[in-house]
């Protein structure tokens, strides 16, 4: 900042802000003069008292409006009740809430009305300060902090000082690990699910059993593990995992690893409906593309390929539960998953 | 405030009651204070109002849903009177959710209210951050106010969140089942921070009643102590006021708080709650008996979360396919992390940029005139840039809906929307700087050469010219009064030494103003008259010789 500049700052005031500097900042000295607040306007309510007469009119209306609109929501309370028949809820919604409504803008715009109308409207001018303290502030602040600081020995008794650190810093340990209790290990819950071998696939949410014949092509089954039901402990979390979907296709269409050739049945494959993202239920399929497509977040798995993803933020294909059929045609797990269901951990891949 | 019993008399009840209120706490001196204490006036500054108030109206609504809504994940069969739910399983809290909206009066208007205020609340705070950045009202000595409001953000997406996530319907367990899968997604500890959150393995018997303690107590505790804190730091520094005549970094103008302000943003008040109470009388909003109770199992397609979540779920959806990788035996979720990372970056960015920008201007002075957004080309096109990132995002929250809307391929809506992310925000960052360097281009030549009058001349020699009239000198200072930066050179230190924070600090200052437009000076403006006047003197000579 050029001396030039730092003169023309210095006789903007009393104000000592231009002892900062002022940076990259270019201050011109022919920069325009400010002309100070621009002049006064008079309004109409200010020089006709027939404009003022009909403003303080209206701003009473309006606190009447008010205090009508309160006096409908009273009424409304009492007068639209609500019972088993669904429409008193909105008649009861609607007429209470235009009451409020009304006593609540009534003075609303009445108190703003009042203020731009018939209160004055000259622009004023207030001095700022600077926001720091004045020096003598500033002196005396340190003084009592030098003060404090003789009286206490704090610099002066590093022992007491530094035992403090120490004890300051482990004080908060015991109050943190006592939310240790707040959930459980979770062990190995993670790896399994409520599938075991010879666990019959059932219709969600009511658990009928499915014959293979059942399911022709095409046709889709949300299914549940045999037993699961709503109202049991830990029925949320069990089919959290045990979630799957079932579909028939043409088994010439099938394409399957050697390994998982005996995981299907007649062209009919279950696979975990716990999407590997963040979980979501991937509960759309598009029959003609055999995609099975995530709603929250699009991922796409293709059916027919092991259910690979072939688009979307998903990494991994959907698990899928070997299954077979038992005596009495009705479908069964062969086993439970071969690999954790649902989003990715950090161990998830660990044996244990 | 007058304590002589005869002026008590005097003056009746009213200033019996004030002298009684002083003598016991001193209110006097507070009113003498604040009582005429100077606000600016500008519909801008309305935004951060908007956000106050709904705040009241939260706490207001909130309240009374307390009273009736259950926090329990316990299972009960469902016996109210939405005949469509009759017999179901459901957890405690959905019901007395139905409760809420069916059986008590006004519940579901109140239901409402809560959860459009809560948008509005997202809605202004954010409106009002964008008013603070693009007038520069972060600037010394403001920015430890613009992490406050940063913090009171966030916080009011947190409060959303967790209050989005009560009802237990299928829609919030969805929402928090994202929410489980993204921290099983953090390395190393996702998984035990998940069993810490929903005490157990997703969904637990337990999120719903934690969430009740943060929702209701402690995130709005700490949105009043911030809210405490940014009001009071307001006061201290007093409000900022755009530039124009008579404006200074020395003075404040305005109109003082009695009576004018406590009208005006008393008023304003209830026209908030008004507008609220008229949105929730005719606008449904999360109609919770839609879709039943959490079930892991099914969910809706189309469903989109509360719209100031949306960018983070959009951040999610545009995270590129098949990006997580193992190393060993472990698994690292980029396709979680990712989107994390890059939302984090964004917030940390938005809330030092006030630092960034005082390093780089060296401006150590108070500034309490906003400036008009173009007179800060880069920063405004900085903040565009920022805007349009964010807009990318959180249409990405909508690619489903976009593609079924428009007849669209979600595959090519979804590539559109990773191309914008990275393309658009560069776009928007040029061209806003060059709409503003145009901006301020035509505010100079105005300046200097005042108004069009549309009145065309011809000169003796044929010449056709337009007479410029010469501004009002208010409407003039408007144009002229900004703050002009230019860029520094590296310069050594007491060492003689360039340092990289020196070499940095230049580029970045080339980087801001580089294209500079100054403000037009009295000389330019002085110049300009004298030219103005001779070929006056012309015409009237022109004229004149005519007759």
């Amino acid at each position: 900042m050029s001396e030039k500049s730092k003169e023309v700052a210095k006789q903007s005031g009393p104000y000592s802000d231009h002892e900062y500097d002022a940076g990259l900042r270019v201050i011109h000295a022919d920069a325009v003069a400010d002309p100070g607040i621009e002049p006064h306007r008079v309004r109409m309510t200010d020089k006709s008292p027939k404009h003022e007469k009909n403003a303080v009119r209206q701003v009473a209306a309006l606190f009447t409006l008010s205090m009508l609109g309160s006096a409908l929501a009273l009424y409304a309370y009492f007068a639209f009740p609500i019972s088993e028949d669904l429409t008193t809820v909105r008649l009861n919604t609607l007429f209470l809430g235009v009451g409020i409504t009304l006593g609540l803008l009534g003075i609303g715009i009445g108190a703003v009305h009042w203020a731009k109308t018939l209160m004055p409207d000259n622009e004023v001018s207030e001095e700022r300060h600077l926001t720091r303290g004045s020096d003598e502030k500033r002196a005396a602040a340190i003084e009592i902090i030098n003060l404090a600081n003789q009286e206490s020995g704090f610099s002066r008794r590093k022992l007491i000082r530094r035992t403090l650190y120490g004890s300051l810093a482990l004080f908060p340990l015991p109050g943190i690990i006592l939310f240790a209790d707040l959930g459980p290990n979770l062990g190995d819950k993670l790896r399994h699910t409520a599938w075991k071998q010879g666990t019959r696939l059932t219709k969600d949410p009511y658990g009928s059993p499915i014959k293979a014949s059942e399911v022709t092509i095409g046709s889709v089954f949300h299914v549940i593990p045999e037993g699961l039901m709503p109202g049991e402990e830990n029925y949320l979390e069990e089919k959290a995992k045990a979630a799957v979907l079932l579909v028939r296709v043409d088994p010439d269409e099938l394409i399957e690893t050697e390994e998982r050739a005996s995981w299907s049945y007649q062209g009919i494959v279950a696979y975990s409906k716990i999407c590997t993202h963040v979980g979501c239920p991937v509960a759309l399929y598009e029959q003609h593309t055999h995609h099975l497509l995530c709603p929250c977040h699009q991922s796409t798995f293709d059916l027919v390929d092991g259910c690979k993803v072939i688009f979307g933020p998903a990494s991994r294909p959907l698990p899928q539960l070997p299954i077979a059929v038992d005596a009495e045609g009705y479908l069964i797990a062969q086993s439970d998953f071969h690999e954790p269901v649902g989003p990715s951990f950090w161990d998830r891949s660990v044996q244990q | 405030m007058s304590n002589t019993p005869s002026t008590q008399k005097k003056n009746g009840f009213l200033a019996g009651t004030a002298n009684y209120v002083d003598e016991r706490v001193g209110v006097g001196g507070i009113l003498k204070e604040f009582g005429r204490k100077i606000f600016p006036d500008h519909w801008s500054f309305m935004l951060g109002e908007v956000a106050l108030y709904s705040f009241l109206v939260l706490l207001l609504s909130g309240t009374f849903l307390t009273f009736f809504f259950q926090p329990s994940m316990t299972d009960v069969v469902y016996d109210g009177v939405y005949a469509p739910l009759k017999g179901a399983h459901m957890s405690i809290a959905y019901a007395s959710s139905l409760d809420i909206t069916f059986e008590v009066r006004g519940g579901l208007l109140m239901r409402q209210v809560h959860h459009w205020s809560a948008l509005l609340f997202v809605a202004a705070a954010g409106l009002h951050m964008l008013r603070v950045f693009f007038t520069g009202a972060f600037r010394k000595p403001r920015e430890i106010n613009w992490v406050v409001g940063f913090v009171l953000f966030v916080l009011g997406m947190a409060a959303g969140f967790t209050g989005y996530s009560l009802p237990d319907d299928l829609l919030s367990g969805n929402g928090l089942r994202i929410i489980d899968g993204m921290i099983k997604g953090v390395p190393f500890i996702g998984t035990g921070i998940s069993s810490l959150l929903f005490g157990g393995e997703f969904p637990g018997h337990a999120i719903v009643g934690r969430l009740y303690s943060l929702h209701i107590m402690l995130i709005p505790a700490l949105i009043l102590v911030f809210l405490a804190v940014h009001l009071f730091m307001l006061v201290i520094h007093k409000h900022t006021h755009y530039s124009g005549p008579g404006r200074k970094d020395t003075n404040v103008v305005g109109y003082p708080l009695m009576p004018v302000y406590v009208a005006k943003a008393g008023g304003f008040f209830f026209i908030v709650f008004g507008v609220i109470m008229l949105i929730a009388t005719f606008f449904t909003i999360n109609p919770i008996w839609n879709y039943g109770g959490y079930d892991p199992s099914p969910v809706s397609a189309g469903t989109q979360p509360d719209w100031y979540i949306g960018w983070l779920d959009g951040a999610l959806r545009l995270a590129p396919t098949g990006i997580e990788f193992m190393i060993g035996d472990y698994t690292v979720s980029t396709n979680i992390l990712l989107p994390l990372v890059v939302s984090l970056v964004f917030l940390a960015l938005v809330a030092i940029y006030p630092f960034v920008e005082n390093w780089v201007t060296g401006d150590k002075r108070e500034h309490h005139v906003l400036d008009r957004p173009r007179n800060a080309p880069v920063r405004t096109a900085i903040g565009a840039s920022g805007v349009t990132f964010y807009a990318v995002l959180w249409a990405g929250a909508s690619t489903d809906l976009i593609a079924t809307n428009f007849k669209m391929s979600l595959n090519q809506v979804l590539l559109t929307m990773q191309i914008s992310l990275i393309i658009l925000p560069i776009v928007a960052f040029l061209v806003t700087k060059r709409v503003c360097l145009s901006l301020q281009r035509k505010d100079r030549e105005i300046a200097i050469h005042g108004r069009e009058s549309g009145r065309i001349v011809r000169l003796p020699h044929g010449e056709y010219i337009e007479v410029h009239e010469p501004l009002d000198p208010h409407d003039l200072y408007k144009l002229v009064d900004f703050k002009d930066y230019k860029p520094t050179l590296a310069r050594p230190n007491a060492q003689g030494k360039i340092t990289v924070a020196a070499r940095v600090r230049s580029a970045l200052s080339k980087f801001y103003f580089e294209d500079r437009i100054a403000p037009a000076t009295q000389t330019e403006i002085d110049e300009a008259k004298h030219h103005a006047h001779e070929i006056e003197a012309e015409v009237q000579k022109a004229i004149e010789s005519s007759k």
